[in-house]
């Protein structure tokens, strides 16, 4: 099995991939695929760090885990309505388009 | 560094490069849908296998739909030849730089050298009676959040009647 840094750097690239995408690309579905990937690179070092841990057999890493898969989905669900509603008002998705709060 | 982790690991990533570089946007989310299924192997491979199906079913199965469903939605009525991206060099620096902190403070630090203990046990059973007892009020908590979200997220997409 390989070891824990290995499962580190492969975590640490996929957020730095995610972040790179959030913060340059203008259609703002990238951006939620950007911060999504983010999350999940988060989740791959919750389950890294229990796997390797001195105790894995109290499971909390594989909670943590799980609870945040679930509030990643609620997260993704509310941003694409959101999206879904900004483009029926400004005909855009680019998030440079989007300019006034006032409808 | 064994063979099958570095096949993962190299989909994983190379996938997550291509969601974030293709210009054309569905093309984007069956990349990521590849990157999901790389982390639930990469789960797999961890003996954290609920949360690797879990990951199948709610990312590759729920999350991806959604995304693919918003890029037909919102099909851009943009000229094709502007730019999908802003300054990219300035983003890209940043997440460089992020990245050779992160890795710098992994491969200095003392835990990455650590080898895994033997596999623990952990079945879906055990996992249940824990989400039951010790974490029953995060459970029901997130149960909350996922139902004001589900009512929210239908609230705000849903199309206002005309004359309001």
């Amino acid at each position: 099995m390989s070891p824990l840094w290995c499962y580190l750097t492969v975590s640490a690239l996929l957020f730095c991939i995610g972040l790179a995408g959030a913060l340059t690309r203008r259609n703002a579905i990238m951006v939620l695929i950007g911060i999504e990937l983010m999350l999940n690179a988060a989740n791959l070092n919750f389950i890294a760090f229990w796997r390797f841990s001195e105790h894995p057999e109290t499971q909390t890493g594989l909670m943590f885990a799980l609870f945040s898969i679930a509030i990643a989905a609620a997260e993704a669900a509310v941003g694409l309505a959101l999206i879904i509603t900004i483009y029926r008002h400004f005909r855009t998705a680019n998030v440079d388009k989007v300019e006034d709060m006032k409808g | 560094m064994t063979l099958p982790f570095a096949i993962i690991a190299g989909l994983t990533v190379g996938s997550a490069i291509a969601a974030m570089s293709l210009r054309n946007m569905v093309h984007c989310a069956l990349s990521l849908v590849l990157t999901f299924a790389g982390l639930a192997g990469l789960y797999l491979q961890l003996n954290a296998e609920f949360v690797g199906f879990t990951q199948i079913l709610v990312y590759v199965g729920a999350v991806s739909i959604l995304i693919v469903f918003a890029i037909l939605l919102t099909r851009s009525t943009e000229p094709k030849d502007e730019p999908s991206t802003v300054t990219p060099w300035a983003g890209i620096s940043v997440a460089v730089g992020a990245f050779l902190t992160m890795a710098l403070a992994v491969l200095a630090s003392p835990v990455g050298k650590r080898l895994a203990a033997p596999a623990p046990e952990v079945s879906v059973k055990t996992l249940g009676q824990k989400l039951m007892t010790d974490y029953v009020l995060p459970l029901e908590v997130m149960a909350l959040l996922l139902t004001a979200a589900m009512l929210g997220a239908v609230i705000i997409a849903m199309r206002e009647k005309e004359g309001k």
